[in-house]
């Protein structure tokens, strides 16, 4: 983070699918900041480019130009095993399908990402559990994610996402496969991780419930960013 | 939780495929296992022969003998320190199906010559002192049950008749490659028998068994022995003992070679067959792969846990493999114990079963470590099972 609170700076950035001889272009010139504590929602129709974004923000995909400097360091210059030791510490996902390994039980899944820290099993315990209080599922941790509902699976998927303390959250339609009430209590649990442990949260979403709980919301179109800096007015 | 838990749980996670995959690996690594034992057994013989005894033989063919008197010329041979001589007997015991060795042998010479058949002294004494005698080995003598004193009449083929032997000794191999199925009795009751009956056949032997000095001498004593008899009427080939017995087994050398063949050909079938199983794992779980990629797990650790994977699928069905072999072979081995006097699993089988199943494990997790890295997270998160 720098000396002005920015936690995500992004300049420039291009992205473009090749399909044959064919060039699709995704992102163009996309530039904007996020500062640190900053609850950001991604929104737009399908096929703006906000997930591949958020991807990109996320270190899992890369640019054709431009720079994204996330807590000082340039993911885009990072090489592939540069970039998954940095997401190890860096970035906390959460899936709209939860993407929890079904052989796995709750604690398990939790203790996934921290298996890579040189934390010892004690230290690990400690840590998942604190995760799983967090998230209010300290009672299913021996659960496999077919015994828990999808809320459930869900806030399992967030304590994984959050046991490393990562730099930011990024959460691709967290609620897209919930119902109504359940949408509504993973939103609650995001907006209290973000207010309460002052989480920088980037999330991709169509649903404007979800997105009232961010602080900006950007918006895409065909790549393009069509307002620069909207506050949230939902 | 540990990674070994993760492969663990990763295998098994479609119990009735994992269950069959390692079920064919068991079947294949008891097939290759029992192959190559029988190779080894077919080679026991020549493992089991000492470079300090050469074979003299009649030099047209093994089934012509050579004078008695050519053994006192034996014993003057520079290099020589022991000569007996013996004769394949051929009876067959009740019927043609309990097929064992059997010969008539110098008993005195032939026991200085064949230290490690060990028989307890009293009964050496006892098999000495009675012309009718006979030693038997500790299989043999398991397989009829016989007992110290029992009478046996085996119906000669080569040597026509009945002939009856009291059973006065049982022997032991001192090493485990040893042959204990042979039956052994005195060349000097065949011998006397044939003066009366068939006096055109007597003092002709089989072959002599000679005991030298120096294996490294073994060249130069065969040549002066054979030196003695070039152009009379009986000329000899003498060699060591184990090219002796390679001479036999280079007869079925065409079968061994099939066998040796067949075994590796099912190694190979194997690798297949893993190959398919991981594979298809893997490729149902392109989704969590790219979630594991997502948490930081790198190139390398995927590929762990992939191989991982494929090592424990294999190595289970290898100890379930290995564990089957032993009573698999001393099964096969008491069917079959009249052709393969030695049949036992060798160390270096049980060490190429582990070799074997390593290779495969690895090999059969190339191709999916390599798709697996090769798909960009962002498309293997769009991938559902």
């Amino acid at each position: 983070m720098d000396s002005s609170g920015i936690i995500v700076s992004i300049n420039g950035l291009n992205k473009s699918y090749h399909r044959g001889d064919q060039t699709i272009p995704v992102l163009n010139d996309i530039s904007f900041d996020i500062a640190e504590g900053e609850f950001l929602a991604l929104m737009g129709p399908s096929g703006s480019g906000k997930s591949t974004l958020l991807n990109l923000i996320a270190g899992i995909d890369q640019p054709d130009s431009g720079s994204i400097v996330i807590g000082g360091v340039d993911v885009t210059t990072l090489s592939e095993t540069e970039l998954a030791g940095w997401r190890a510490l860096n970035v906390g996902f959460i899936f709209q399908f939860y993407n929890l390994i079904p052989v796995l039980t709750a604690f398990e899944n939790v203790e996934l990402p921290l298996i890579l820290t040189p934390l010892s099993r004690a230290e690990r315990k400690a840590h998942v559990e604190m995760a799983l209080k967090v998230v209010g599922l300290a009672d299913r941790m021996d659960h496999y994610p077919g015994q828990l509902s999808g809320g459930q699976e869900q806030r399992v998927a967030i304590a994984r996402a959050i046991v490393t303390d990562p730099t930011i959250l990024v959460a691709d339609e967290p609620t897209g496969d919930l119902d109504r009430i359940s949408a509504e209590e993973i939103m609650d649990l995001m907006d209290r991780l973000n207010r309460e442990s002052k989480k920088t949260i980037i999330m991709v979403t169509h649903d404007p419930r979800a997105a009232r709980k961010a602080h900006v919301i950007r918006h895409l179109d065909k790549g393009i960013l069509t307002n620069a800096d909207s506050q949230n007015t939902l | 939780m540990q990674i070994l838990k993760i492969l663990f749980k990763n295998a098994f996670r479609h119990k009735l495929r994992t269950g069959l995959t390692i079920l064919s690996i068991t079947i294949a690594l008891l097939a290759f296992g029992l192959l190559r034992t029988v190779v080894n057994a077919w080679y026991a013989g020549v493992e089991a022969s000492s470079a300090y005894r050469l074979v003299t033989r009649n030099a047209v063919s093994i089934i012509f003998s050579l004078p008695l008197s050519y053994k006192e010329r034996i014993r003057q041979v520079d290099g020589v320190s022991e000569v007996s001589w013996g004769n394949w007997f051929g009876g067959i015991y009740i019927d043609e199906k309990n097929f064992f060795a059997n010969f008539a042998v110098d008993a005195k010479t032939y026991f200085d010559l064949y230290r490690e058949y060990v028989i307890p002294d009293d009964q050496k004494i006892a098999f000495f002192r009675d012309r009718k005698g006979f030693v038997a080995g500790r299989k043999l003598a398991q397989r009829f049950g016989w007992k110290i004193g029992d009478t046996i009449v085996l119906k000669g083929t080569i040597y026509p008749g009945n002939w009856e032997f009291v059973l006065r000794g049982i022997y032991r191999g001192r090493e485990p490659n040893a042959d204990e199925t042979v039956f052994m009795f005195h060349w000097d009751y065949l011998n006397e028998s044939l003066k009366k009956t068939a006096p055109t056949r007597a003092d002709q032997v089989g072959f002599y068994m000679i005991g030298i000095q120096d294996p490294a001498r073994a060249i130069s004593v065969s040549g002066n022995i054979d030196g003695l008899f070039k152009n009379s009427f009986a000329e000899t080939i003498t060699e060591t003992e184990k090219a002796f017995t390679l001479g036999f087994v280079a007869m079925s050398d065409t079968i061994i070679t099939a066998i040796e063949l067949v075994s590796f050909v099912v190694i190979i079938i194997i690798l297949a067959v893993v190959a398919n199983t991981v594979a298809m794992s893997v490729r149902e779980r392109t989704n969590e792969y790219a979630v594991f990629k997502t948490l930081g797990f790198g190139g390398w650790r995927i590929a762990g846990l992939i191989l991982g994977e494929s090592i424990v699928i294999t190595m289970m069905g290898c100890v379930v493999g290995i564990a089957a072999t032993f009573p698999a072979a001393a099964a096969f081995a008491a069917a079959m114990g009249a052709y393969f006097p030695v049949f036992n699993v060798e160390a270096t089988t049980i060490w190429l079963d582990i070799v074997f199943c390593l290779a495969v494990g690895l090999l059969a997790a190339i191709i999916p470590v390599y798709r697996t890295l090769k798909v960009k997270i962002a498309d293997g998160l769009r991938m559902i099972e």
